[in-house]
């Protein structure tokens, strides 16, 4: 009962991570309908430049902040001097993504070795919280509240403000939403550097718990992905969904099936892809 | 003309062994068949279909790890062989079901999520793929009873595979099932109204693609004897795409020049650097940024461009989405 208990707080835990990954990679979806194959390692390079923060002495959350603000730096300048200059040629933007994304996990290599590296949990959060009569990880919890946190920001954003407002009518109809005055290639360059920055913060702040290692990209994009594929794009409900599902799959598939455990994961994408391709929530086909 | 040209390239690689000599670019020759095998395996699709795939080297692999586990299980290599490519054309039909039930990016998209199935299975399922440390098998296979041990046997080998393989795609291209798969690629609402199954049509494409795939990925396996899940990873897939789009699409010899090129640069970036990812990387956006419509034109067009000083012109589209 315990063991169930405590695999449960660990799925709510990652499936709180792959939504700050997730959720970008459903905006930029939706808005400029290209899988951003970078995403991975935007999650990967802010766990990085998280871990180098921490080590000249930032402090835990300051170093996420400043990781993230960097990440979406990166993002908004591959956004605006690169994909930019492919407009309407949505097959060369993936392209580009993906060798990007060599690029930044062979510099990542480069520059930070090829041994995982452990992150400290910050101290306020060690040990563990009594709930219940149960004793759960404190940070696991936190992670939960922040990624409650910043999914009700992110609504808000999107549905609240002016700015949410533009991003929703560009996704449904660019072409509309440029006739009536809305600058959509900027919004292009804030969603994506949105999204980078989000991820960039789930890399510093799952490096706790995933630790950062070579290859973390390549972990977590499939992930992205399919979270994507089960939900449909460009909205935030779906993200959200998909995202519980992939970390209870995640979690209960490792302790039951240690060996097949990635493989499950991608079960109900495939049952979603046969009975309803344009995903859970999703408007639009893939 | 023509088939003087082809008869002289035919007798030029024919003889390679003789005027290379060092058995260590004879190995490099074949490498450079076997993925050509592969780039023209993994074209029908990305060329003459219009779909591009990014799980290309999961069906490579299925087929090697496949070919590894019979051999490895007390079969001969002929059974091996004929079970390997089954297996390999059966995970194809799986992959072109799923596949094709996104369009344009979406289909992509599916196909990465595929790939890394393959890889997940290869990399964490121990007891069927041994993980991370990978299968070996201790011996090539004597079709005919000629020893494919040494360097230069190894090669004709690949080199009557390959040459079978081109045939195939020339083949194929002339067909009016190739005519048909560039109908659906260009113009598929209308060849639909013309009567055409598009989705089978495709769906046939895929599973030619997936076979050449499958013998490529049983030469790597004899080449190399030993496969690992880096074999399947998606820069292995990368890669494949590269040698396609480098060489230009759609077009027969593109796909060799392609892995050719590929193989080359990975040749000369691993004995100067070790960073041949940021290398491949560095490439792929190059050329898709600067010359999307392949290296050979590509390069002509940036220099009739230098030389004419005209205006720059925003870079063409690399294709019109496939579709609709």
């Amino acid at each position: 009962m315990t063991l169930w208990l405590i695999l449960s707080v660990n799925s709510v835990t990652l499936g709180g991570l792959l939504f700050l990954l997730s959720a970008g990679f459903s905006l930029i979806f939706g808005l400029m309908r290209i899988p951003n194959l970078t995403h991975g390692s935007m999650f990967m390079l802010g766990a990085y430049l998280g871990v180098t923060c921490i080590a000249l002495g930032f402090g835990f959350w300051p170093s996420a902040l400043i990781a993230a603000l960097g990440v979406a730096l990166f993002g908004a300048v591959i956004e605006r001097f690169v994909l930019r200059r492919l407009v309407g040629a949505e097959l060369a933007q993936v392209l580009v993504t993906l060798g990007l994304s060599f690029m930044v996990a062979d510099f990542c290599l480069m520059q930070w070795g090829g041994d995982p590296i452990s992150v400290e949990t910050p101290p306020a959060l060690r040990g563990a919280t009594r709930l219940l009569g149960l004793a759960f990880p404190t940070y696991r919890l936190a992670i939960i509240v922040i990624a409650t946190l910043i999914a009700a920001a992110l609504w808000l954003l999107l549905d609240r403000t002016r700015l949410g407002a533009m991003i929703r009518a560009a996704v449904d109809d660019p072409a509309m939403a440029r006739v009536v005055g809305i600058r959509v290639s900027h919004l292009f360059t804030i969603v994506f550097a949105l999204g980078a920055g989000l991820a960039g913060f789930a890399g510093v702040i799952g490096g706790p718990i995933l630790s950062v290692y070579p290859g973390l990209d390549q972990d977590m994009l499939p992930l992205a992905l399919v979270v994507v594929i089960l939900g449909g794009t460009g909205r935030l409900i779906g993200s959200l969904v998909g995202s519980f599902v992939v970390g209870f799959l995640y979690n209960f598939g490792q302790a039951v099936f240690p060996e097949l455990a990635y493989v499950i994961l991608f079960l109900p994408m495939l049952v979603v892809l046969v009975l309803r391709p344009q995903g859970l929530f999703g408007r639009v086909t893939l | 003309m023509r088939r003087i040209a082809i008869g002289l390239a035919v007798l030029a690689l024919a003889t390679l062994p003789y005027w290379v000599g060092n058995s260590y670019y004879v190995n490099v020759a074949a490498q450079m068949l076997i993925f050509a095998v592969l780039a023209l395996g993994l074209n029908v699709l990305v060329g003459y279909a219009g779909l591009v795939t990014l799980g290309h080297a999961g069906l490579f692999g299925i087929a090697a790890y496949a070919g590894a586990t019979l051999i490895n299980a007390g079969h001969s290599h002929l059974v091996a062989d004929v079970g390997a490519l089954l297996v390999t054309v059966a995970a194809t039909a799986v992959f072109a079901v799923l596949a094709l039930r996104g369009t344009g990016l979406g289909f992509v998209m599916i196909t990465v999520a595929l790939g890394q199935i393959v890889w997940g299975i290869a990399y964490r399922w121990i007891s069927l793929t041994n993980g991370d440390n990978g299968v070996s098998i201790t011996a090539r296979p004597s079709p005919f009873g000629l020893s494919l041990v040494s360097a230069d046997g190894f090669y004709w080998a690949t080199l009557v595979v390959f040459l079978v393989a081109v045939a195939a795609m020339a083949i194929f291209v002339a067909s009016p099932f190739g005519a048909a798969l560039r109908g659906t690629r260009d113009q598929p609402r209308r060849m639909t109204a013309l009567g055409y199954n598009v989705w089978l049509t495709r769906f046939l494409a895929f599973l030619f693609s997936g076979f050449w795939s499958g013998v490529a990925g049983l030469l790597y396996l004899y080449y190399n004897q030993f496969v690992s899940p880096q074999t399947v990873a998606l820069s292995a897939s990368a890669e494949a795409l590269l040698m396609v789009i480098a060489g230009g699409t759609a077009t027969l010899l593109g796909p060799i020049a392609g892995a050719v090129l590929v193989i080359v640069m990975k040749d000369i970036a691993s004995a100067y650097i070790e960073r041949w990812n940021f290398v491949l990387g560095a490439i792929f956006v190059v050329i898709v940024v600067f010359m999307p419509e392949g290296l050979v034109p590509g390069t002509a067009r940036l220099w009739r461009w230098a030389v004419s000083l005209l205006r720059p012109q925003p870079p063409p589209v690399l294709r019109r989405e496939s579709s609709r």
